[in-house]
């Protein structure tokens, strides 16, 4: 079986993202990027079907600039096998993006698709249901735990009251919930064995999907700031406090 | 605009979430909630919502396909009654997160994820990079397909309506995916999207045990909902479920206590519309301080049970 992954490029979750002044967006220049941290949760997930010998190729997919080409590189470095970057510098939506993996999908032929439940910059939680939906296969989103068995894949998801195991039938489109696995860091030989492996690099136009938004953003601004709290010196202040606010019975 | 809402429901009623939505969808225009589900505790909660204020007509599909809401069926259902509607909401929910976008992808539509407050008819909020933006947009699509966060709306009110319930035949089980089972986190406290108060732990509480030691008692106390960070729940601390943040859930009580969390802007996302923030926390430089509007620097094995006894 072969797996498709699709990954995103992102600012590092680690940066605290700034709002730019004119509120036309987020200010990226000079910030530190790097794969979506569920995308890594996909890759990992995909490699370790593959070490287990449910799977004998992985493509990692990546859509967006020039410099996703570095995110790709590093899923071919955990274990990815080849690489297609979809290059545009636009900002695309995650419907555009579900059919480019859809057009990806077709020539590829992919028995299992593993996608991060989010992208934690547009925080949309889209594209895998959207390209389940294209394709007209069965989607498993939010997995903490996957299977594959025989011709179906067993997902246990993550929702609100607890967790749920679906069976789906294959070719299915699996997103990946934060507890689904811990990525493994790239070890610095499969790093440098990653720069051999192939990246075809395509254009959007080349699946003849137009990637025009069709949201238009009209400000970003910033969230309203909490006024200044304060601090409290003795738990005996803080139980006036809690006692003043009228929720103990 | 004549809008849809999806209801979430169990045990025969409608979840806080869905009477969230419906207020939101009040704001659109009429309004018309669909109940997907399966035997008596679908038609029961068809009759919850043909009894909230403002609702102007209840469908109600009952068939073991809607049983489990999986994710193929009920979109699949949902797509045609979208010819006689204009919009979608669906509550930000697992469910929902699960549902609307494979809906607006069969419309061939953009949806809009996590609407905190509606600006016009097509012009919504919405949070981006985990809460540290607020992006306005406009949606210019033949239909809108929205997800509601529950917490950013007023709970439409559960009586006053007499809303005409009417049967609905959708096209039933598609054959792709089938449900095998579930885990429930079973709790008689209150559920943590919707409680008053809600009292969270951090990875500063050593293990399991020391947890339900500490962080169990106030919430009794307190008649609160249990939370905690990702740490804590990565470490095994408690079931995933209870997870606040950016990848958890989004919550907006009262009064949020944060006991020994640092206070990470994944944390921030899932809890900073609390209305009143406690921090206790040794490190007086923990982040979780900044946005906290009461704040005790103190060790929090001997803090937290004093303030339990004290309460």
């Amino acid at each position: 079986m072969k797996i498709l992954v699709p990954v995103k490029r992102v600012i590092d979750y680690n940066v605290r993202p700034r709002v730019k002044a004119d509120g036309s967006g987020v200010d990226l220049a000079n910030v530190k990027m790097s794969m979506n941290p569920f995308d890594e949760i996909a890759v990992e997930q995909a490699v370790r079907l593959k070490e287990a010998g449910g799977a004998e190729e992985i493509v990692v997919v990546s859509v967006g600039p020039a410099k996703a080409a570095d995110t790709l590189r590093s899923a071919m470095a955990m274990g990815a096998d080849r690489a297609i970057l979809v290059q545009t510098d636009e900002t695309v939506e995650p419907l555009a993006v579900a059919k480019i993996l859809k057009a990806v999908f077709e020539a590829e032929q992919p028995g299992l698709v593993i996608l991060g439940k989010q992208a934690i910059d547009d925080d949309c939680n889209q594209t895998g249901q959207m390209l389940a939906a294209l394709t007209g296969r069965p989607q498993g989103t939010f997995a903490s735990k996957l299977e594959i068995a025989g011709e179906e894949a067993l997902v246990t998801r993550e929702v609100d009251g607890g967790l749920e195991t679906i069976a789906l039938a294959l070719p299915a489109i699996v997103t990946a919930d934060l507890r689904l696995n811990e990525p493994r860091y790239a070890s610095l030989p499969n790093i440098m064995k990653a720069k051999k492996k192939p990246i075809d690099t395509k254009a959007p136009e080349d699946f003849g999907v137009d990637v025009t938004p069709r949201l238009r953003t009209l400000k970003v601004s910033e969230p309203p700031t909490r006024a200044a709290g304060i601090l409290v010196g003795s738990v005996d202040e803080l139980v006036a406090k809690i006692k003043d606010m009228g929720v103990v019975a | 605009m004549k809008a849809l809402v999806l209801a979430e429901h169990g045990g025969g009623t409608l979840k806080d979430s869905t009477l969230a939505t419906i207020t939101a969808a009040t704001q659109l225009g009429e309004v018309t909630v669909l109940v997907a589900g399966q035997g008596a505790e679908a038609s029961q909660a068809a009759d919850a919502a043909a009894q909230v204020a403002g609702v102007g007509k209840v469908l109600l599909a009952d068939d073991a396909a809607y049983g489990q809401m999986l994710a193929e069926n009920v979109a699949a259902l949902i797509v045609p009654l979208m010819d006689s509607h204009d919009a979608l909401l669906c509550p930000a929910t697992s469910n929902g997160k699960n549902i609307a976008p494979r809906v607006a992808a069969l419309l061939d539509v953009m949806q809009v994820s996590d609407v905190l407050s509606i600006e016009g008819e097509r012009t919504f909020t919405r949070p981006i990079y985990a809460g540290n933006a607020i992006a306005t947009v406009e949606s210019t699509e033949a239909k809108l397909v929205l997800t509601v966060r529950g917490t950013s709306f007023a709970k439409a009110e559960a009586t006053g309506g007499s809303a005409p319930v009417e049967s609905l035949t959708g096209a039933g089980d598609a054959g792709l995916s089938r449900f095998v089972g579930c885990e429930d986190s079973a709790s008689d406290r209150p559920e943590l999207t919707s409680a008053g108060v809600v009292v969270s732990g951090g990875r500063a509480l050593k293990d399991a045990e020391t947890f339900a030691a500490i962080i169990t008692p106030l919430a009794d106390r307190l008649h609160a909902a249990i939370g905690a960070s990702r740490a804590a729940v990565d470490a095994g601390y408690i079931g995933n479920d209870h997870q606040v943040g950016q990848t958890g859930k989004i919550v907006a009580p009262q009064l949020y206590i944060a006991v020994g969390i640092s206070g990470a802007i994944q944390h921030l996302a899932g809890m900073k519309d609390a209305h009143t923030i406690i921090a206790i926390n040794k490190d007086p430089d923990a982040p979780i301080f900044q946005v906290a509007d009461i704040g005790l620097v103190a060790d929090i094995f001997t803090a937290v049970p004093e303030l339990t006894s004290k309460l």
